[in-house]
């Protein structure tokens, strides 16, 4: 209705306008120009995913009923049976939830760690350069090993169980925070660093002051890479270390190793909604921290 | 109109200058020679600005007068417990606001809370900028992070400020309005002025004494004295006298070019 009215003004009253009218008329037409195309964008924003999540959908669909043979389909089940087994039989979710909390806890308690032993260890690296070049090549052999290698050395050391997860993902999740850090640390400008030398201070104050909160977008972009890696390294670590209670990836490999591929399949999916959740969670402290200095953080 | 050009003269007035250069050199780890045998005070109520080539050691020579650089031979005179330091860019921290950025430096020197929050509210009123305390500096304008910047050394009641080149990167207009704020800040506050710039107008209409440097290694090629009055008005820009002396400076600059 209003809109109706604004046109039908607009168009009634075109033949008399004066210039400053005018010249108002045309400001209005830019920005509702601007307007529709900001909306179209926006609109394109929220479609982007859906588009995404409906071609996946049906990609898994064409995969079930159209690429496999009716006696291999059950190794792709379609979606809504993946749904109705995993999702809707309340047994099953409330199996598949408790395994994702005991999952989320080694991730939790992993993510911890490593968040406190990186920025530590940046910290320390960012004080001196011998300690960096001392460590540095170390924090990027940890990263570049492949975990396998590990698994003998942690179960014989820390046992099978929840301590031994815990220490998969620290080591999943460390170099990313490590990296991350100090990048931020040695970020301040060298003008800043004038400033600061100007007046004398010591070394906590520089870092308190200075180095700590220039680094802190770059801190939290390691925060959330870490976070994701972090549930990654809690998945991967149930399959090494399976006694005690089982987490999702115990789960993932049992359930294949049954051939009950729909609750594999669902067990998958509420791993990485675990990881998209505790990203998104991330992105959004990281916002609420730093998003009134710091563009970049989305 | 007098102008006097000397090179290396000796420093009788050094006792009652804020600061001063004395058969200063300076020769970086590499070899190369930046400044040689610069020789200059700076009394209170003084401006002076030294202009000169890029690369020709200005800003090392602010660099030695603040300590942030070590000189290999000379000496330099300066009370540095009261010396303001103005930058080539405004050096906000972008996490802080502008009145907290205004209060970093007495914060860093120790000043009580309700003292410093205090001395930065009159400055930011001082520099024009009451108003915009909660901004961040992403929220400001060039000419208006300089403004801020400007203010936070204000805060130390400096007795001596050093300029190294704060208008480079700003527009003609704002430069200009910043240069006319900035001199009545000099008269309203009584420091001592070094100012550094490429900018030879700038320098003519900023100062009341005005040091051409060489190419590196960078020496004093020549000083005038700049005989007008302040409070300077926009229209001297434009007077011949003005443009004489500036030609002057100009000349003497292009001598040292080699």
């Amino acid at each position: 209705m209003i809109e109706q009215t604004d046109l039908g003004a607009g168009h009634g009253g075109s033949d008399e306008l004066t210039p400053a009218e005018a010249a108002a008329a045309s400001a209005d037409a830019v920005t509702g120009i601007a307007a529709t195309h900001r909306g179209r964008r926006s609109l394109l924003e929220k479609l982007g995913p859906v588009a995404v999540f409906v071609a996946f959908v049906g990609f898994w669909y064409f995969l079930s009923y159209v690429w496999m043979s009716e006696g291999r389909r059950f190794l792709v089940p379609p979606p809504h049976r993946v749904v109705d087994q995993s999702f809707l039989d309340w047994d099953n979710l409330a199996n598949l939830l408790k395994s994702l909390w005991l999952t989320a806890k080694v991730a939790i308690v992993g993510l911890v760690i490593a968040i406190v032993l990186g920025m530590a260890i940046a910290i320390l690296m960012s004080q001196a350069r011998w300690v960096e070049r001392a460590l540095f090549p170390y924090a990027v052999a940890l990263q570049a090993v492949p975990i396998l290698a590990f698994v003998p050395l942690i179960g014989v050391l820390f046992g099978y169980d929840f301590r031994s997860r815990v220490i998969v993902c620290v080591i999943i999740a460390l170099f990313p925070i490590i990296a991350n850090t100090l990048f931020g640390l040695l970020s301040a400008d060298r003008s800043q660093h004038d400033l600061f030398t100007l007046h004398g201070v010591n070394r906590r104050t520089r870092l308190g002051k200075l180095q700590l909160p220039a680094a802190m977008p770059s801190i939290f972009t390691g925060f959330r890479v870490a976070a994701g890696l972090s549930v990654i390294g809690a998945v991967v670590g149930d399959f090494f270390f399976r006694q005690g209670q089982p987490g999702i990836g115990i789960l993932i490999d049992v359930y294949r190793s049954r051939l009950n591929y729909p609750l594999m399949y669902g067990a998958v999916i509420l791993s990485s909604a675990l990881g998209i959740l505790v990203f998104w969670l991330f992105g959004f402290i990281a916002n609420r921290a730093v998003g009134h200095w710091h563009e970049s953080t989305r | 109109m007098s102008t006097v050009t000397s090179t290396g003269r000796p420093n009788a007035d050094a006792g009652r200058a804020a600061l001063t250069f004395d058969r200063l050199s300076m020769v970086f780890a590499d070899g190369t020679k930046t400044l040689d045998d610069v020789s200059f005070s700076v009394r209170p109520g003084e401006f002076t600005t030294v202009v000169g080539p890029s690369g020709c050691g200005k800003s090392t020579l602010l660099r030695i007068a603040s300590g942030l650089t070590t000189h290999t031979s000379g000496e330099v005179i300066v009370d540095r417990s009261s010396l303001g330091y103005v930058f080539q860019d405004a050096t906000l921290l972008p996490w802080r606001t502008v009145s907290a950025n205004v209060e970093l430096l007495a914060e860093l020197d120790g000043v009580d809370k309700a003292q410093r929050r205090q001395r930065a509210q009159e400055a930011i009123d001082l520099v024009g900028l009451k108003g915009f305390e909660k901004k961040y500096p992403k929220q400001l304008s060039g000419g208006m992070k300089m403004r801020a910047s400007l203010a936070r050394s204000l805060v130390l009641k400096p007795s001596i400020f050093l300029f190294d080149e704060p208008f480079g990167a700003l527009d003609e207009i704002t430069r200009e309005r910043l240069q006319d704020e900035l001199l009545s800040l000099f008269l309203h506050e009584g420091f001592a002025g070094l100012f550094i710039t490429h900018s030879i107008y700038e320098a003519v209409y900023m100062s009341t004494r005005v040091l051409v440097m060489s190419a590196r290694p960078g020496r004093i090629i020549a000083d005038v004295a700049v005989p007008f009055a302040y409070p300077r008005l926009p229209e001297l820009r434009f007077e011949p006298e003005f443009a004489e002396l500036a030609g002057h400076v100009s000349g003497a600059l292009r001598g040292g070019h080699q």
